[in-house]
């Protein structure tokens, strides 16, 4: 049975719509991800779960109990905000006690509580501090230890880790992932940041002008995105684009655009044979293009260096494409000089297809 | 050291030099004219020179004077009750107003009008409503059946401060909107989903984070009603006998009907070292949240 259901959810202000009807399941205990752009409704969308926006239409189960008219409180979820949101006047203690203080819990269980979790998050001794006497990473953490102590069924993320810098985010990501391992609760976590969608989710669910795109596991958007939009927001560097169409040339078929021809097998065919026209959309992630001198014209494209971007062990070279730009990932230690032309051989099965209709996949 | 560095180290105070004489002129001036008279028998047809100098008895006698006293504690007992219950009404509009309903910004702008209204006019408005026959107050008692009141004799502190109520009401509500309008939104979410009610996020929340607006609204709004005059000159010009003269009209008196300059000027001054005391209080509030922040900040470069 699913956990947390979204049947149909709109959210509109005034006569503007912005969600434009949600589906969604949720299973117990899985930890999902939305992802997406500024303004694509992600955050909408919980703070709906959350009860901090009321819904349009459409209606949230939590449990198989409607939701949608509930106070906050009455959903049993606990939120972290993307600012922490701390009591400024509260120190540390009483910041994640609040909550057990309003039901009127025994003090020493409060007091039990609080210490248990202010030892998973690491804040044991600085219980007596006030918010504005803590660093922006142990503010994350009291906001952490706040929704842990309140034992709900269900956590919320509201973009947690983006008002720290890189090095602290990273850090925090990591021990973001190991609290979930301790902590077996639904959570629902909301970023623009798709590294962090990846490593974190069970389920990623990519979100673009108020629709859902795709959902699934971050291995399946990855390898099979749904459309364009998918394909193009999931890893980094992004996926490279280029037009293409169908030629036939006696028995042979090529898949020919700027600068490159490749001769497709019947794999391809066959996976081609679902496109409505011979003009498709083709896309290649930066890392499988692979950097081989002597390929065959047929089965590789011809790049000019523009730019190399050295990041460490690997470097991200933007080239030149029959005139397109063109990205693609390289050892650092590859010699190659700008201006340089460089052959790339291409896996037909690491290529991706796309209608350029309505950029939808194509097999 | 030569000369052009001492002329350079001289600069600032060369531009500061204007505002320190117009401050001298505008501010201590006066000052030091009424404690310089405050020591002395000095009646308005003198010139300062001819008054008589008299030490410290002008303070004195007023220290022992019972009706000078009376008129301390007229003021005392004026002041504290218009602060006290214009904040609980001022706080608790801003609290209920403090949500987006369709023509909030025009009802606000209604509740801040009596502000806007000259002393002098509030003060006329308000006698003829107290008006024992005329009056809309005794009217409305009469049309319902009941007693009329004699509101601006029986009942005068309580009219005056009815009075003050009703016009310094709004001076704490805006302030109170603003900071209510300017605390964290995040942080009443939170609340919300920690499960606390309305009330409970007055109490625990919104109170607790706007206290230091609150501290030095309250503290503003004190020392204005220690300086009240107009209003109640208009109203009931201290009377019946004195249990309205609050000290800004004794002091007008004092000065006018009695003649008395130097006695007015040392009981301006005993007014002066009243609200000298509150606003220290405010000055020590601000040094301790300063002193707080600060403390805030090294802990914080201490963790890094």
């Amino acid at each position: 049975m699913p956990e947390i259901f979204l049947d149909n959810l709109k959210k509109s202000y005034g006569s503007v719509e912005v969600l434009h009807g949600i589906d969604l399941e949720m299973e117990h205990a899985e930890f999902t991800v939305l992802v997406g752009p500024s303004g694509c409704g992600k955050s909408t969308t919980l703070r709906m779960i959350a009860g901090l926006e009321t819904v349009s239409s459409g209606e949230i189960y939590i449990d198989n109990k409607p939701v949608s008219k509930l106070e906050p409180k009455e959903r049993d979820l606990a939120m972290v905000f993307q600012d922490y949101a701390l009591y400024p006047h509260m120190n540390v203690e009483k910041n994640m006690s609040f909550a057990l203080r309003l039901e009127k819990r025994p003090k020493k269980e409060i007091k039990r509580k609080v210490q248990e979790v202010a030892e998973i998050v690491g804040l044991s001794e600085y219980l007596h501090r006030k918010p504005a006497e803590l660093s922006g990473g142990q503010r994350q953490r009291v906001a952490m230890g706040r929704a842990l102590t309140r034992d709900s069924s269900t956590f919320l993320f509201d973009e947690p880790l983006s008002n720290l810098d890189a090095k602290l985010r990273t850090q925090m990501r990591a021990e973001l992932a190991m609290m979930r391992q301790r902590v077996r609760k639904n959570m629902i976590y909301v970023t623009h940041d798709q590294i962090e969608a990846m490593t974190l989710a069970d389920r990623i669910v990519v979100m673009h002008g108020g629709y859902i795109q795709q959902q699934g596991t971050p291995e399946q958007l990855f390898k099979k995105p749904a459309n364009k939009f998918v394909a193009g927001f999931l890893g980094t560097p992004p996926m490279n684009f280029m037009p293409a169409s169908l030629q036939r040339s006696g028995d042979d078929v090529y898949l020919s655009g700027k600068g490159f021809d490749l001769l497709c097998d019947g794999f391809t065919l066959d996976r081609l044979s679902q496109a409505r026209s011979d003009h498709i959309l083709l896309g290649v992630r930066p890392c499988d293009l692979d950097y081989q001198p002597d390929a065959a014209t047929n089965a590789a494209l011809d790049i000019d260096v523009v730019l190399s971007e050295y990041i460490g062990a690997q470097s991200v070279l933007i080239g030149d494409c029959g005139g397109q730009k063109i990205m693609v990932e390289l050892k650092s230690d590859t010699p190659i000089a700008l201006g340089e032309r460089l052959r790339f051989s291409v896996d037909l099965k690491d290529l991706h297809f796309f209608n350029p209709e309505d950029d939808r996949a194509i097999g | 050291m030569s000369t052009s560095t001492s002329f350079n180290r001289l600069t600032p105070y060369v531009f500061l030099a204007p505002a320190v004489i117009i401050m001298a002129l505008a501010l201590l001036y006066p000052l030091g004219y009424m404690m310089y008279g405050s020591f002395r028998e000095w009646d308005p047809s003198q010139a300062m020179g001819e008054s008589t100098f008299v030490g410290l008895k002008n303070y004195i006698t007023l220290w022992n004077d019972p009706n000078f006293r009376e008129s301390t504690l007229v003021t005392l007992k004026f002041a504290v009750s218009v602060v006290t219950v214009e904040m609980f009404i001022g706080v608790g509009l801003a609290l209920m107003l403090d949500r987006n309903l369709r023509g909030m910004s025009l009802l606000r702008t209604l509740f801040i009008l009596p502000m806007m209204i000259a002393p002098v006019v509030v003060g006329l408005i308000w006698r003829y409503m107290y008006h024992p026959t005329l009056g809309i107050f005794n009217r409305g008692l009469k049309g319902v059946g009941l007693e009329s009141v004699d509101w601006l004799g029986q009942h005068a502190l309580l009219s005056v401060i009815i009075a003050d109520i009703w016009q310094w009401t709004p001076f704490i509500f805006i302030l109170a909107l603003a900071a209510l309008q300017s605390l964290p939104r995040s942080a009443l979410e939170a609340s919300r989903i920690d499960g606390a009610t309305g009330w409970q996020q007055i109490i625990h929340i919104k109170l607790p984070l706007m206290m230091p607006v609150l501290i030095v609204t309250c503290l503003l709004r004190l020392i204005d009603a220690f300086k009240v005059l107009e209003v109640i000159l208009v109203m009931t010009e201290g009377g019946p006998g004195l249990s309205t003269e609050i000290l800004a009209l004794r002091i007008s008196r004092t000065a006018t009907e009695f003649r008395e300059l130097g006695v007015a000027a040392a009981m301006s001054n005993y007014l002066l070292m009243l609200l000298l005391f509150i606003t220290v209080l405010m000055l020590i509030y601000n040094r301790i949240m300063e002193h707080r922040a600060a403390k805030a900040n090294r802990m914080i470069e201490e963790a890094h």
